[in-house]
């Protein structure tokens, strides 16, 4: 965005402290926008006719740098671009990268439906959520507009996730179009040689586009073209190339465009771009060793700046260190990686039921807690303060002592004798060496429980209750 | 600067007489940007639509009210009309980007292992560091490519069964078991791992560790990493002997932390020619305090410091792993000169991560995890490659075809794998 602090903001506010934003007064509001945590429709006030111009003026200051560009429609719609930093510690990423898998128009009807519903509902638990995978890339690998339209209705009447319309061909193109045209596809791709009928068939169906050509000075031309037909969403691929030197250049024409489009507020070529880490499988054949390449391929580019990619392999080995890389980058690094330290209830405990320790590091306390709870274990769980880090590092650093699992369960209130029937405490297989400072400062008995938290269903079988000394 | 005024101030722009507007009513109170008034098309694509329309309404009421308009705009075509314009001709136009200016200090230059002719018995040397740039990055080549060293330690230890496979005919042997990772997984170092030493596991004495250490020294000849067991009272006396016996060698002492006698090991890495490993948790000030200790207290040169920010595994905090290490390399490149050391990842920690061994999901919900053979290695890979963007040069890792792909894909972007050119104009048919 083109402003950098709330007082620059500020200036185009009502300015009347309203508070109908729910923040207290304008100035506070105005941080929000530079943060971004907020939206200037938040703003009843600025929406009024008597504002307008400060809306319209205001609202494209604050545009991100990078397009924000929406494909799909509906609750599986999916913005893609969007970015105003390099590295994520200057603010955050938005919009996590889209990952599109592929189908293509030879399959056989049966394994093209079977493909989109393993797509469609893949899912992975990761802290209090579900990853999952965003859209279908609908390839033309036979040639024929009539079996590509046949393919494309198949998959949208199978899945609501978006679509990628795939092929150099625009009357393929446009057959697939037909069938999704309300649908807000993405189009790939209008390169040197087709540009101006896959333009015609964007500014036609008013749908996103994809520019592709590996060299940089063609893409341009590219966006300008499009952009001078007043065709402005655009996705560029700058081709990815699957190994060597080539690899080697595909990396830095990402770095080049993101470069361009946020540090030096190029606009010409600000707009989210596309790696198809699918060419792995034009190098490797064997499905394990493309998958590992592709996976390899995916997280470079999500790593440094793929807003949107082509994927192929659907085998869980590539597609967890896919979501999770791509969690990794766009997390939002400002958000606490704490919870409140305190001893809370998983399920219904009573006085038989076990008490667990672990630390306030976000993540360890909801993997765990997540393990209990999807396992039905009724417990007592103890976030004990070791500065969110978690249990081994905190057990190395001096942050999680007896002392600290103390005062815990002393700032609590929580009176074992009262609460429990059984006087004993569980600490995690990573803490085994505190036991006899635990047992030393607390005068519980202490369990070592699993290393892994996902263990303890077969934990508890063989050491709950426990057995009388 | 641009300059804005007001539609009804337009007048004055032209120098002409503002009476001429009179009886012309203009609605609204338009401001136009007398800064991009250029009226090039690519100028107009940037306007947008609707400004470059206004603009366009503006100078032809202004050709009509008589006011030389073509020459104060230097005679622009029509552009940017309301109905979507078509050409039949692609804009001719040249990219071209910046190199970053703000990278004027290069990365420490650390060199690992001595050769005969330094006062070691390695075959070769490893430089690491010297970077003026982010990894792989254009604005200046990377002049060494990132290295692998590979665990190894000196008694049996539990590990994830797809890494176990690999090393039951050597487990019992920390020689024989540092011949193997040379030998047959192409490690370019060996981490020799004394954790026997714990007093709450085996309580080994330092004499032991140190031979132990001079059996790994005599069954390779490549540089190698001395490693405690993490025991803060026990380490710097391992870390001193061991480093005795291998005088001169420059292997890294891992490691140097606040929470220990970092003075200790300091002093033996500079009686005894060594690398001092600085390591911290996660935590960019910390590292930059134990860098000053190291240089300022103990005195240990520039050049015999290698940083470990700690590795955390992908989906266990990675994240925070990632930042830290950019944050301490872009800060290093930027001019700290507390911080510009080459980084080291113990990248070894991505086992740790469930996903890498467990058999299956502990949570129903999940989808399919599939075989766990598959899914280990992947986290190993995947955890390093992200930190040697982030700027890590070496890397601490267990499995092999984990080392064999970190490797394919850091020098494929260091620049030094060749291979034949590939097509891709043509992907979207590919059967695969």
């Amino acid at each position: 965005m083109k402003l950098n602090s709330p007082l620059q903001v500020y200036k185009y506010l009502p300015q009347t402290n309203c508070a109908e934003c729910g923040e207290t007064t304008c100035m506070a509001f105005a941080a929000h926008l530079i943060d971004r945590s907020k939206k200037l429709d938040n703003c009843p006030p600025i929406l009024k006719e008597a504002f307008k111009k400060k809306y319209i003026e205001l609202i494209t200051l604050l545009a991100p740098e990078i397009r924000e560009i929406t494909i799909g429609v509906g609750e599986r719609a999916k913005k893609i671009g969007g970015d105003d930093v390099i590295y994520r510690h200057q603010l955050t990423f938005f919009d996590p990268t889209a990952f599109a898998y592929d189908v293509w128009d030879t399959m056989p009807e049966k394994e093209l439906v079977e493909r989109v519903n393993k797509i469609t509902n893949f899912k992975k638990f990761y802290i209090g959520k579900f990853l999952r995978v965003d859209m279908i890339a609908v390839r033309c690998v036979s040639g024929d507009a009539a079996k590509f339209a046949a393919a494309v209705k198949k998959v949208n009447e199978t899945t609501t996730l978006p679509l990628i319309l795939c092929s150099f061909d625009p009357a393929i193109l446009k057959s697939g179009l037909e069938v999704v045209k309300d649908k807000n596809p993405l189009l790939y791709a209008a390169n040197e040689k087709n540009w101006g009928e896959v333009a015609e068939l964007a500014l036609t169906y008013k749908v996103p586009v994809v520019l592709f050509s590996p060299d940089l000075d063609k893409l341009k031309s590219l966006a300008l073209t499009f952009g001078e037909m007043g065709i402005k969403n655009l996705v560029l691929d700058p081709g990815t190339y699957p190994q060597g030197k080539q690899l080697k250049e595909t990396f830095e024409r990402f770095i080049k465009l993101r470069r361009s489009g946020i540090k030096e507020a190029q606009k010409d070529m600000a707009y989210p771009v596309m790696a198809v880490p699918l060419n792995a499988w034009l190098v490797y054949k064997d499905t394990a060793a493309a998958s590992y390449w592709e996976t390899v391929l995916a997280s470079v580019f999500t790593v440094r700046y793929g807003d949107i990619m082509i994927l192929h392999s659907l085998e869980p080995y590539a597609m967890l260190p896919e979501v999770h890389i791509r969690e990794t980058i766009y997390t939002d690094p400002r958000t606490p990686a704490k919870v409140a330290p305190g001893v809370n209830q998983v399920g219904s405990p009573t006085k038989d039921s076990p008490v667990i320790v672990t630390t306030n590091f976000a993540l360890t306390y909801y993997t765990v807690e997540s393990d209990l709870s999807s396992n039905k274990i009724n417990c007592y769980l103890a976030a004990v303060d070791t500065d969110g880090i978690g249990v081994e590092a905190a057990v190395a650093g001096g942050q999680l002592t007896a002392a600290k699992i103390k005062d815990a369960f002393q700032k609590a209130n929580f009176e074992f004798k009262e609460k429990t029937s059984h006087n004993t405490l569980i600490l995690p297989g990573l803490a085994a060496r505190l036991q006899g400072d635990v047992e030393d400062v607390t005068g519980l008995r202490v369990l070592i429980g699993p290393p892994d938290s996902g263990r303890i269903p077969g934990w508890m079988d063989k050491n709950w209750p426990p057995k009388p000394k | 600067m641009t300059k804005k005024i007001k539609l009804s101030e337009l007048g004055s722009l032209f120098g002409g007489d503002i009476q001429a507007l009179e009886g012309v009513k203009i609605e609204g109170d338009v401001e136009i940007d007398l800064g991009s008034m250029g009226m090039n098309p690519q100028m107009a694509y940037a306007l947008g639509h609707e400004t470059a329309q206004m603009a366009m309404h503006l100078m032809n009421i202004s050709r009509i009210l008589g006011y030389p308009v073509d020459q104060v705009f230097g005679g622009q075509q029509q552009v940017a009309a309301a109905a979507p314009k078509r050409l039949s001709k692609l804009i001719e136009s040249k990219f071209s980007v910046g190199k970053n200016e703000e990278w004027k200090t290069p990365i420490q230059e650390v060199i690992l292992g001595a050769t005969s002719s330094d006062g070691g018995t390695r075959k070769s040397t490893i430089t690491l560091g010297g970077e003026n740039a982010l990894p792989y990055y254009f604005d200046s080549p990377m002049p060494h490519r990132n290295h692998i060293t590979m665990d190894v330690f000196d008694m049996p230890i539990n590990m994830a069964k797809a890494v176990k496979g690999n090393y039951e005919d050597v487990i019992n042997s920390p020689a024989e078991w540092a011949k193997k990772v040379v030998r047959d997984f192409g490690a370019d170092m060996v981490t020799i791992h004394l954790i026997s030493t714990d007093p709450n596991i085996k309580d080994t004495s330092p004499a032991q560790a140190a031979k132990t250490v001079e059996e790994v020294l005599q069954a390779v000849d490549v540089p190698i990493v001395i490693g405690g067991s993490g025991n803060p009272e026990k380490d710097p006396a391992v870390l001193e002997k061991c480093a005795e016996v291998a005088e001169g060698e420059r292997c890294i002492l891992a490691s140097a932390s606040l929470n220990l006698d970092y003075a200790r090991i300091a002093e033996a890495a500079k009686k005894y020619n060594h690398v001092v490993l600085s390591w911290t948790q996660l935590e960019i000030n910390a590292q930059k305090e134990l860098n000053r200790k190291l240089m300022k207290q103990c005195g240990v040169k520039r050049e015999n410091i290698l940083m470990d920010p700690t590795t955390a595994a992908l989906g266990y905090g990675l994240d925070y792993a990632y930042t830290n290490m950019e944050r301490i390399r872009l800060a290093g490149l930027s001019g700290d000169t507390e911080l510009n050391f080459p980084m080291s990842s113990g990248t070894t920690n991505a086992w740790g991560a469930r996903e890498a061994w467990m058999t299956s999901s502990p949570l129903k919900e999940d989808s399919d995890w599939g075989p766990r053979e598959y899914r280990g290695p992947i986290w190993e890979i995947i955890t390093g490659l992200t930190l040697s963007l982030a700027g890590n040069d070496l890397f601490m890792m267990m499995h092999p075809t984990a080392v064999q792909v970190l490797k394919e894909i850091t020098q494929t972007l260091y620049g030094s794998k060749e291979t034949d050119p590939v097509n891709i104009d043509n992907w979207i048919t590919a059967v695969v």
